[in-house]
């Protein structure tokens, strides 16, 4: 891995949008990552709580291209030109392998594909009492896993974006698209979980949403490590500092994942009873608590450099 | 002799800071000619430099480096401060194009990097990839911009406006390996004369594949606020790590997901 020491570029601007879209993004890709877990490994009695992801994925993914269309400013009118190469004489698709923003933008439409479907199968489901979906059960699942992987890139690709650049902090790690899929796989588990107060038979899933957003937390803080490690080899450690409150704020929704999944993440013998107990005012706490955190994540990364 | 522009040759800027006087003329010849309003002046109170740096409306920039050593050792010999004419080097391998999404930085017949202001959508991609900060963004157009190498009046048969204003031939013309040739002959010579310290950035492929506007410095590319070969990297350089270290996570994530999603028989 080539570190660079010193860099002389100027900052994007990236800023409020770009910072809600990979918000967003994480939450997008995260809720159906997850609500596709709970599906086809989880209990039947796990299918509420999928449901109420493949909402919240929908939701997320609407959300998004309408931020970076915003971002775009008074240009906002040429976001088409991220899929159409308009180049007077040589107009055609536009897709560039080695770009990740014209990657992301192509996944973006092709995930948005998979919401729609999902969430309408989903509507389906809780409206017409059709319990195997629109799809039927096997290609229903088919179709969640491969729209699974789209949601695993959606909710990465933002932080390799960032890294394919040469801006301080951002060039120097490789850590990033990890960093924020864990992050947003753990903010993902956390929203579900709290939405579960307003869908009471989806709570049977709550301690394993519980369970799940520690796994994902304890992944993020290894990869959190990570990226210290990296971007002190390359010297640019000290542009994270001035973000210092953004970072402990990182760090809480992690601790807060972790306490909240400290009484499930004990290995029970097959057969043994789980409590049952629908989200509180602790879990509403955690929750917030956790998404707060995968919004300072991505904020103190993104002004870190900027 | 005037230079007769050919397209499909490669041309660019053989730029001499050791005759660099200071005097603008770049600058302002290049707001003449590309029609760039300008910004309001700034007293930056450490020279004479009132632009400050490269943007969207200057797309020439000549730097003031205040290097006046500690105690005078000799004559100066032409270091003490250093003047150069900066601008968009026209990369063989160009970060910007690099990343561009929507197609619209393209290598033009003469070999030199432009950006299609009728393709741009002002994603900035371009900006956070550009190693020498040289392209910014146009909040009246919503584009980016940067030097075009004078595109329209290479396509009349025109030199450059900065080179053709140049009065003291700090920024030079025409096409690449004659620049090149030029360029080893000025270097020898200086070397000559004991300014050992005097080397060409960007003459060779040693940075970013070789520059199309490549210099002769009098001193280390970080003193002009230049990436050395060392720190020149590409973007795509965390391309396929970047992904891989996200599909290691994804692989453990799903993995970490399916243990506590797993069936357990719980009543």
């Amino acid at each position: 891995m080539h570190l660079a020491a010193e860099h002389f570029v100027r900052s994007p601007q990236w800023t409020w949008y770009i910072l809600f879209y990979f918000f967003f993004a994480g939450l997008a890709g995260g809720s159906y990552v997850v609500s596709t877990l709970l599906r086809l490994a989880g209990d039947v009695r796990d299918e509420p709580a999928a449901r109420l992801g493949f909402y919240i994925s929908l939701v997320a993914t609407a959300i998004c291209p309408i931020l970076l269309t915003a971002d775009l400013g008074v240009s906002w009118a040429r976001f088409w030109h991220m899929l159409v190469d308009v180049t007077p004489g040589d107009t055609g698709l536009n897709f560039k392998s080695g770009s990740p923003m014209s990657v992301g933008v192509w996944a973006l439409l092709l995930f948005g594909f998979f919401v729609g479907i999902s969430a309408l199968d989903t509507w389906a489901r809780d409206r017409g009492g059709r319990s195997e979906g629109l799809l039927g059960a096997i290609i229903g699942r088919a179709f969640n896993l491969v729209g699974a992987i789209f949601g695993l890139f959606i909710a990465s690709y933002t932080g390799v974006l960032l890294s394919v650049s040469n801006q301080p902090v951002w060039s120097d790690t490789w850590m990033l698209g990890g960093l924020f899929l864990a992050s947003g796989l753990s903010g993902s588990a956390a929203l579900i979980g709290l939405l579960t107060r307003y869908r009471p038979e989806a709570a049977f899933s709550l301690g394993r949403l519980h369970e799940a957003d520690a796994y994902f937390s304890i992944l993020e803080l290894v990869l959190l490590v990570a990226f210290f490690i990296t971007v002190s080899a390359a010297g640019t450690a000290g542009r994270t500092l001035p973000l210092l409150p953004l970072w402990l704020l990182a760090l809480v929704g992690i601790g807060s994942s972790l306490v909240a999944g400290r009484g499930h993440m004990r290995v029970r013998p097959a057969g043994s009873s789980a409590v049952i107990a629908r989200a509180g005012t602790d879990t509403l706490i955690v929750s917030l608590l956790v998404l707060l955190g995968v919004l300072a994540l991505r904020a103190a990364v993104i002004f870190s450099a900027q | 002799m005037a230079t007769t522009i050919k397209p499909g040759e490669s041309y660019g800027f053989f730029t001499d800071t050791s005759i660099c006087i200071g005097c603008k003329a770049c600058e302002v010849a290049c707001k003449e000619w590309n029609q760039l309003q300008g910004n309001s002046p700034k007293f930056l109170a450490d020279s004479y430099d009132n632009t400050g740096q490269l943007d969207a409306q200057n797309w020439r920039h000549v730097k003031f480096i205040d290097n006046v050593p500690e105690q005078t050792v000799d004559a100066g010999n032409g270091t003490a401060w250093l003047m150069m004419s900066d601008v968009c080097k026209h990369c063989k391998h160009a970060s910007c194009m690099e990343v561009c999404p929507t197609g619209a930085i393209i290598r033009t017949e003469f070999d030199t990097v432009f950006i299609q202001q009728d393709v741009c959508n002002g994603c900035r991609n371009c900006v956070a990839a550009c190693p020498y900060s040289v392209i910014a963004m146009n909040e009246t157009t919503g584009t980016a911009h940067k030097c075009t190498l004078c595109y329209d009046r290479l396509q009349g048969g025109l030199e450059p406006a900065c080179a053709k204003a140049c009065p003291t031939q700090s920024i030079q013309f025409g096409p690449l390996a004659d620049l090149q040739k030029k360029a080893d002959v000025r270097l020898a010579a200086l070397h000559s004369q004991g300014s050992t310290q005097a080397q060409l950035y960007g003459r060779d492929d040693t940075v970013y594949g070789g520059l199309n506007a490549f210099f002769l410095l009098m001193d280390k590319p970080e003193t002009y606020g230049l990436p050395n070969a060392a720190n020149a990297g590409l973007p795509s350089r965390n391309d396929v790590g970047g992904y891989l270290a996200a599909f290691v996570t994804a692989v453990v994530g799903v993995v970490a997901g399916i243990v506590a999603f797993r069936r357990r028989g719980e009543s």
